[in-house]
């Protein structure tokens, strides 16, 4: 299939039926409903369910009952609704099921709007549910990335056995580029644990969040903690532009990184050697490979469609080796190149 | 010498958890019976949820999952949609059901899910110690209406079999009791049946069952009997309150 | 004798549920011993009375009681 022209939504739904999904169950909010809109058009049609839930709650519960069964499933929303999907997200992450949540963010807080933001990193990457736990959070630059990153998705929910998030920017859910999606088939973990009736097997299986005795839910922790440290060994990704002979470092993830390339093309001409480092994981995060690029520059910068909130992980990363600045636009307004140029070069002439 | 009664094999060994004299082990052991009989433990998927009922998993020799506080009927819908073969049941009380889940119990019966729900009404959060349920009887007095359920301020007292039966995609809804013998074995013909109509295909079943709260309404085991009888079931009137069945 | 009611003394919480239910009034606590669990557990005082009607078995909520009929 060589390249088609696609909307964001609808190629990361296409990008998740190549991926061998099951299942799907969402609810409508805006700036995500082509994705529902598309799984209910063609999901069926490759064998597997859609189901329009009641609520965000239920749709989250849905894919936490159907992953407890040991279907691959997914589901997808926005800021308000991946707000409500937080507890059911805890409880994922509690009874260790391989399921992959969408996020087409955009901006808050409350009802907010519903033009791109990045005012959910908070929410994605320290996410609103209890307890002792991490979700793996994907953060793509524009459509094709958003493609691979969700089948991606569901080969690491497979594998760690955890809740994957795929966020995405409004921009990317909403804008079409010409996309190639791999429609490699992607083998499926047996799922011996699943809950699927007890059939066959020799005992019954049980799929649960509770652990009473404080020991047992300790040594439960600890296994997921030590599941986390393994995925941040293995599967930390970034992106560095630019970044070897650089003096200015800007740190951006998602599509406002493709607008900071435009301002370091700018920045360069004009003689100031500026690089780019992206994560493309946010959970984990990229600290010591940023850490590494933060000791050769001036100063950092860091930009978000947000009053700054990915900037808290860059300071631990930077860990006070030179200054780190901030610009960033909200209420989804989007940045122009210029003003990335310009706050550059402002806080080089205050050197 | 013929056995003529002992334990089912839908139950696991290990000692319920209730406090003595609760009815949830009868409850329990009802379903557990209808499930050896209908031959579907090993189809059987149960979803336990938050309340007294909330380590049900333990108790219960099928699959189990866990849900959180009122979410049961959604993790019933999305196993049952993507393993449509198993046998897909909640077991619910009525701070799960009638309070935190009514959004979940409501839209499971309009879309007419094809799972079984066993609805415990004991008129009490007994797993919290004794608060005001939205089933709380007018005047009861709970750890949260210490002078008395005033229905005046906190309402009277949800009719949920009443409720679901209206939904049209609903199949079958009764209320049964676990007051004496007789509305025992009632409640179990009443059970098997909302599993029977899963095993058919034939939709959304859910029997309210009146149980009991001793420790919780603090009456004996057997004064809660009668509380059941002579209280609870004049304003939660048994019966069939909806049988797609009896139509076809 | 038409039936014999037994019970596992180790689980029976001693709620009264059955002695209550048993239409030959044959069920009792036994108040002289205090089971692993802490309860007085039921007991059949009078065997050659039972009649097999299961109702004792039928409202224990910890099925801890075993009923058998006499083969005629």
């Amino acid at each position: 299939m060589g390249k088609v022209l696609m909307k964001g939504n609808e190629a990361i739904a296409q990008a998740a039926i190549s991926a061998g999904c099951e299942g799907f169950f969402g609810y409508p909010i805006t700036p995500q409903n082509e994705v529902p809109e598309y799984m209910s058009k063609y999901l069926a049609k490759s064998g597997g369910v859609f189901v329009q839930a009641e609520s965000e709650l239920a749709a989250i519960n849905m894919v936490y009952g159907a992953a407890a069964a040991g279907a691959r499933v997914m589901t997808s929303s926005s800021s308000p609704g991946i707000a409500l999907k937080q507890e059911g997200i805890s409880y994922c992450a509690g009874a260790q099921l391989p399921v992959v949540i969408v996020s087409i963010s955009r901006g808050g807080p409350g009802l907010g709007g519903i033009l791109p933001s990045q005012g959910d990193y908070n929410q994605a990457t320290r996410g609103g549910g209890n307890g002792d736990y991490r979700v793996i959070v994907l953060a793509p630059n524009g459509v094709q990335e958003a493609t691979d990153m969700v089948r991606h998705a569901f080969k690491l929910a497979d594998s760690y056995r955890i809740p994957v998030m795929v966020m995405a920017d409004g921009i990317i859910g909403q804008m079409m580029e010409p996309v190639e999606i791999d429609t490699t088939p992607i083998p499926k973990a047996p799922n011996l644990w699943a809950a699927t009736g007890q059939g066959k097997r020799a005992h019954t299986n049980m799929v649960n969040s509770m652990h009473l005795d404080p020991y047992e839910l300790e040594d439960h922790n600890i296994l997921l903690n030590n599941k986390y440290l393994e995925i941040a060994k293995n599967e930390t990704d970034y992106e560095k532009y630019l970044c070897d002979d650089a003096e200015v470092l800007i740190v951006a993830y998602g599509t406002p990184s493709r607008i900071v390339k435009s301002a370091i093309k700018t920045l360069r001409e004009e003689g100031i050697k500026a690089g780019l480092f992206r994560p493309k994981t946010l959970v984990p995060y990229p600290f010591d490979a940023l850490h590494e690029a933060s000791k050769s520059v001036k100063f950092v910068l860091v930009t978000e469609l947000s009053m700054g909130q990915m900037i808290v992980d860059v300071k631990l990363a930077v860990n006070g080796l030179v200054p780190v600045h901030f610009y960033g636009r909200t209420g989804g307004v989007i940045f122009e190149p210029q003003e990335i140029v310009d706050a550059v070069k402002s806080h080089l002439g205050g050197k | 010498m013929t056995v003529v009664f002992k334990k089912t094999k839908g139950l696991t060994n290990k000692p319920l958890t209730y406090c003595p004299g609760c009815t949830h082990g009868i409850i329990h052991r009802l379903v557990a019976e209808v499930l050896e009989e209908l031959n579907i433990l090993d189809r059987s998927v149960l979803i336990a949820s938050v309340g007294c009922s909330v380590m049900a998993y333990d108790f219960f020799n099928t699959d189990c999952i866990q849900a959180a506080h009122g979410r049961a009927p959604a993790v019933a819908t999305g196993v049952k949609r993507v393993r449509p073969d198993s046998i897909v049941f909640t077991y619910q009380g009525d701070g799960d059901l009638a309070s935190i889940g009514t959004g979940e119990i409501v839209q499971a019966a309009h879309r007419g899910e094809n799972i079984t729900v066993i609805f415990v009404n004991n008129a009490i959060y007994g797993m919290t110690g004794g608060q005001m349920a939205p089933t709380t009887l007018p005047g009861q007095i709970t750890t949260t209406s210490p002078y008395g359920r005033d229905v005046k301020t906190q309402g009277e007292p949800i009719k949920m079999s009443e409720l679901i039966a209206t939904i049209p995609g609903t199949y079958y809804v009764e209320r049964v009791m676990t007051a004496d013998p007789v509305s025992v074995r009632k409640a179990k013909t009443a059970i098997k049946k909302a599993f029977q109509n899963q095993v058919d295909g034939k939709g959304f079943s859910m029997v309210e069952v009146l149980s009991s709260c001793n420790i919780g309404w603090g009456l004996s085991p057997v004064d809660s009997l009668k509380y059941i009888k002579e209280r609870m079931a004049p304003y939660f009137p048994l019966g069939v309150y909806k049988d797609k069945g009896k139509a076809e | 004798m038409k039936g014999r009611v037994s019970f596992d003394n180790d689980t029976c919480k001693g709620c009264g549920l059955c002695v209550s239910a048993c239409p030959m009034k044959i069920l009792a606590l036994d108040l002289s011993k205090v089971n692993k669990i802490g309860y007085n557990p039921a007991y059949c005082i009078d065997q050659e009375k039972c009649i097999a009607c299961t109702n004792c078995a039928l409202m224990c909520p910890d099925s801890v009681i075993t009923v058998e009929r006499l083969d005629i």
